[in-house]
């Protein structure tokens, strides 16, 4: 049903956990879909020199999680806030349909963070 | 890598007596046994054995069994088929907000043709209480269909209890015994039932056959229209492999139902003892005094985390369960029977079922207490909800399927 990227980036999440001094968090999702996707970025002359995350969620919501940390990464935000939800899963070599909408979230955590962080920062 | 199989409630393997009892039929004796002729004639009797071997399991007559091909198509029958026959009587049916879809979904096709269906609620528990039962039934009720055992709590419901209160009010009483059968005993005669339905592939039979017993003299609409199999009960050329594997699933059903009881109890008692010792934060879901249960099911929520995910780290250790959450149940929301029971939103998406047989061993259930701990940490670890300053809190009773009326 996964893809073995999927499958790799679920066992094996890249970026888990929190950052203490974080200047960007951002959270989506509820618990009712099952989903809840929170990011943390460290953001140092508008670069995200560190991003971590936490994720309550099915194989692709954590998947997706740790990819999307993995892309946004070394990135400028303006350069993070185009990331999309659908380029995500295409880095994941694309996710079960019924997951498209439910579970793919991540950028949008990503955004929100950024967004956070925007208007915390000013 | 070991394969541990604790998901018995979703189908079972095969049982190589009922294989070895199916294969001629796939062979040499290949006859339909509507026929005449030799080829015929060869396989008629092996349905009639079929027959009376279900009806030795459930205590009823071999002419009150008519074969199908799946429990949803028993359940399917039995309702549009009382709710057609009986539809000059009255239009009301009861049932339970925990039943199969094959239930709910036929229920709500009948509420879009001009019935009434009452959905009786469940405690946090999972139980009915029958009070409530005897207030909904009316002049207008035609039917009570309650499950024998939930699927995915193990509860059983009274059936004897309802029984006696379908009997004093006349009322046709049909039960979803597919879970129950083969794992609790199951007596049509004692429990008053008119009607129950059977899977094959619950109880180590084959998919693609089940029964329904149908009392003697209970008026039906037939279903599958066609010939005249199954005394005019439902057409269709007979599943003839299929039926033999069905009887012998029974026959042995009926024979070590006190010893498997006993042994895979034991086994799931052990489960949950472990369990309950070695992780923090989780909650039963089902009724907490075991007799109550099947002696196989245990279904457990563990906090913080989706049931989704536990359920493929326990595959990449070769475990498999099932679980409650929406992501395996296909749809944005997590299993009806945990909102029924008002299970916290996020604990039902982590409702996790383990369903044992009579293949498991103790050493299977070590080999998941000593991997589902640190699976749990690890993904309670990866949380935004664990260890949260303020929790979420889900207050709201949310019960998906629509409530008594």
């Amino acid at each position: 049903m996964y893809t073995d990227k999927v499958m790799d980036h679920f066992s094996n999440p890249r970026n888990v956990g929190e950052i203490e001094n974080a200047n960007g968090v951002g959270e989506v999702g509820n618990a009712s879909c099952g989903d809840i996707m929170k990011i943390f970025l460290k953001v140092e002359d508008d670069i995200i020199k560190d991003v971590k995350f936490k994720t309550f969620g099915c194989g692709a919501a954590i998947a997706t999680s740790s990819m999307v940390t993995e892309m946004a990464l070394g990135k400028t935000i303006d350069e993070a806030l185009v990331l999309t939800n659908q380029a995500v899963a295409e880095a994941l070599d694309g996710l079960p349909p019924n997951k498209m909408h439910c579970s793919n979230l991540a950028a949008d955590a990503l955004h929100e963070a950024i967004k956070n962080y925007k208007e915390t920062n000013v | 890598m070991k394969q541990i199989y604790m998901d018995n409630n979703a189908t079972t393997p095969v049982k190589p007596e009922v294989l070895e009892a199916m294969l001629p039929f796939f062979r040499e004796q290949f006859g339909n046994p509507s026929s005449v002729h030799w080829a015929g004639r060869m396989v008629s009797g092996a349905v009639e054995t079929a027959r009376e071997q279900v009806a030795a399991l459930i205590n009823c007559s071999p002419a009150e069994v008519v074969f199908i091909s799946c429990g949803s198509e028993g359940d399917n029958f039995a309702i549009k088929g009382t709710a057609d026959a009986l539809k000059e009587k009255g239009n009301h049916i009861i049932t339970t907000t925990v039943e199969h879809p094959a239930i709910l979904e036929t229920c709500e096709h009948l509420e879009k043709n001009g019935y009434d269906v009452t959905y009786l609620k469940v405690d946090r528990d999972g139980m009915l209480d029958l009070t409530e039962l005897e207030a909904a039934i009316t002049d207008q009720t035609i039917l009570i269909s309650i499950m024998w055992a939930n699927n995915e709590t193990g509860n059983l419901f009274p059936i004897e209890e309802i029984g006696r209160i379908a009997k004093k009010y006349k009322v046709r009483f049909h039960t979803d015994a597919v879970q129950a059968v083969g794992k609790v005993p199951v007596d049509v005669q004692q429990a008053n039932v008119d009607l129950a339905v059977i899977s094959g592939h619950k109880i180590g039979a084959a998919k693609g056959v089940g029964a329904i017993y149908i009392r003697r003299g209970t008026r039906m609409t037939r279903f599958m229209h066609g010939g005249h199999q199954e005394r005019n009960r439902r057409a269709g050329t007979h599943n003839v492999a299929g039926i033999v594997g069905l009887g012998v699933a029974c026959e042995l059903a009926l024979k070590n139902l006190q010893k498997n009881y006993a042994y895979v109890r034991n086994l799931r008692d052990k489960l949950e003892a472990g369990i309950k010792e070695l992780v923090p934060e989780i909650k039963l879901n089902g009724h907490p005094d075991a007799d109550l249960r099947l002696p196989n099911t245990l279904n457990v929520s563990f906090a913080y985390i989706e049931g989704e995910s536990l359920l493929l780290n326990f595959d990449m250790k070769g475990i498999a369960a099932s679980s409650g959450s929406a992501c395996t149940s296909g749809s944005l929301e997590p299993s009806h029977v945990m909102g029924a029971m008002c299970v916290d939103v996020v604990l039902a998406h982590s409702s996790t079922r383990f369903s044992l047989g009579a293949n498991n061993t103790e050493a299977d259930v070590d080999f998941v207490l000593q991997e589902l701990p640190p699976m749990v940490q690890r993904l309670r670890e990866m949380s935004p909800l664990y260890n949260r300053e303020q929790p979420l809190t889900c207050d709201e009773c949310r019960v998906v399927r629509r409530v008594s009326q």
